[in-house]
């Protein structure tokens, strides 16, 4: 692999620019793999990079439909934080802001992760109880965040404007929250699974199981059969299609969840700001264009498009907050399928059927967990028992009652 | 933007309904003699298909009734609609994974 560093730049401009490697190479599949990963977003691709890396496991593919990152990896609003309600959330997602920090070094490859801060606001008596239980939840974890008043809000933000129709009546600050960049995750993590071996292949479809006597032995796809021992789907938004392909429903439903961007503009948003309140959420990019989301469309789908009703909505909220936005242009809006569960808390699981793991059900909120899900997934697969970080996510959960219940902590918040 | 067919009031804007998930879910009579299995699987597991869907809706913004739609969910097409308690209207598939 070409490393990426300020020499090798100057060297690759003495000739234009004309020799860089391509960042991964295309093979035609294999007639068998120890792991076939099946999805190549985020999560699936970190899985890859983590099995060839930490657990040895370097006959690996990861089976992607369209182009990688191609799904909810490169269509989110790449807000990363870590301020969940239960102790086993905490665990999981404070794992994967661990890796973000050094992730950039970890790949050769700048993620551009920006602990910016989030905030997010109140705008009720209730509103403010509910970040007060959840910020002193997250303190017991020993997740740095902390409480602000309206005056402190107005010092940080001064354009927020807080005497709107639902008053700002306080704030949850995580100072190490923020952003990364969404494209960069996927290649950076291809790239370098890549480098250990992992055979990164696109434009290829999962579209049934090869399953005898209750155990996986391998996958149809549109490149023809492929034969595994272990198999791991991570595909978002389809993992209730890919289990029906297993012979087992999933505790999932699938919903359109949109975003937009506004033209860009010079630096003024610095934090990534969020209410659940009046729902809405923004953010800025490096590019400068303002990212803005809400909550997802309420009725299941699988169209990547949503209703301009939704737009709307989210529109109103943020030109309430900002009124100096309201002559904003919107440049682009795009949809993407989210994988829901009723406690809001994704599973990492073992299935019935053996050697078949699922990781899903990130629902709105999984991108910031990239790192983490990938790391305890590998591993789970690897050892074929699930980590102690996923094992609380099991499917399993619904059929005993432990759910991990966030759904104050991602409303709308992503 | 999706048009709903109430059977009460008619084509109206979808914004003007809320969707409530799978249809014809029905309630298991033998309530005490469930395992905790088959609770988990009535309360949260759901066919969640890509294709023709069987689901209920309300007429939240409307005449406030319930009734059940069929709709393909991999291009958000409306087949039907039809009162609560009548039979699943028989679509002819149009995607490849649409189901019964
Ligand atoms: C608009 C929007 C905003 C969001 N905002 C945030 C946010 O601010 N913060 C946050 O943390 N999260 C956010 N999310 C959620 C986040 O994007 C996801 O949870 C996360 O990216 C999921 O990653 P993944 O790798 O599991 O899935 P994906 O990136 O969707 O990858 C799954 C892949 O599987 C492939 N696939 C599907 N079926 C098959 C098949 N049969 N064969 C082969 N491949 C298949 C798909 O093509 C896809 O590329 C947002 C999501 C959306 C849509
Ligand atoms: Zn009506």
């Amino acid at each position: 692999m070409n490393k990426y560093s300020i020499f090798n730049l100057a060297r690759q401009a003495k000739n234009y620019h004309q020799n860089w490697q391509a960042a991964w190479r295309s093979p035609e599949p294999k007639k068998h793999y120890d792991v076939v990963i099946v999805g190549g977003g985020g999560h699936g691709l970190a899985t890859a990079y983590y099995l060839a890396k930490e657990c040895g496991i370097t006959n690996v593919a990861v089976l992607e439909k369209g182009w990688i990152g191609g799904g909810n990896t490169g269509r989110n609003t790449t807000i990363i934080r870590s301020n969940y309600l239960w102790d086993e959330s905490a665990a999981l997602y404070d794992h994967a802001v661990d890796l973000w920090g050094g992730l950039s070094q970890e790949l050769n490859y700048n993620v551009m992760y920006s602990p910016r801060g989030v905030l997010h606001v109140a705008h009720s008596v209730h509103d403010l109880q509910e970040i007060g239980r959840r910020g002193n939840a997250i303190h017991l974890n020993g997740i740095k965040s902390k409480f602000m008043t309206p005056e402190e809000i107005v010092k940080m933000v001064p354009y927020m404007n807080l005497d709107c129709r639902f008053p700002v009546m306080g704030g949850l600050f995580q100072q190490l929250g923020g952003t990364a960049r969404h494209d960069a995750v996927a290649w950076g993590y291809a790239r370098a699974a890549d480098a250990l071996g992992v055979d990164i292949i696109q434009n290829c479809e999962v579209t049934g199981f090869d399953i005898k006597g209750g155990t996986v032995k391998g996958m149809a796809t549109s490149k023809g059969k492929i034969s595994a021992d272990k198999v791991g789907v991570v595909v978002a938004g389809h993992c209730s299609v890919l289990a029906d392909m297993a012979g087992f429903r999933l505790p999932i439903e699938s919903f359109p969840l949109q975003a937009l961007v506004s033209e860009p503009v010079k630096p003024c948003v610095d934090q990534v700001i969020m209410s659940n309140g009046v729902h809405a959420y923004i953010s800025q990019s490096d590019k400068g264009e303002l990212v803005i989301g809400a909550s997802s469309d309420l009725y299941t789908s699988y169209t990547q498009r949503g209703g301009f009703d939704v737009i709307e909505d989210t529109l109103q909220a943020i030109v309430e907050l900002y009124p100096a936005l309201s002559r904003m242009k919107m440049l682009r809006q795009w949809g993407g399928i989210v994988d829901v569960t009723v406690d809001r808390s994704p599973i990492l699981s073992k299935t019935p059927v053996d050697n078949l793991f699922f990781n899903c059900g990130w629902g709105t909120g999984g991108f910031k967990a990239t790192p983490g899900s990938g790391h305890v997934f590998a591993h789970s697969i690897a050892e074929g028992n699930m980590h102690p970080y996923a094992a609380p996510f099991s499917i399993d959960r619904f059929n005993s009652g432990a759910l991990v219940d966030e759904g104050a902590a991602s409303a709308v918040a992503h | 933007m999706m048009m709903i067919e109430c059977p009460w009031c008619g084509k109206r804007d979808q914004s003007e309904f809320t969707a409530h998930g799978e249809a014809h879910i029905a309630r298991p009579l033998d309530t005490f003699g469930l395992s905790d299995q088959q609770w988990g699987d009535y309360v949260f597991f759901r066919s969640n298909p890509k294709g023709l869907h069987y689901e209920r809706w309300v007429h939240s913004f409307g005449c406030r009734q319930w009734f059940n739609v069929a709709r393909n969910t991999a291009t958000d097409e409306v087949y039907a609609s039809y009162k609560p308690g009548e039979a699943k209207p028989i679509i002819k598939a149009t995607t490849s994974r649409a189901k019964k």
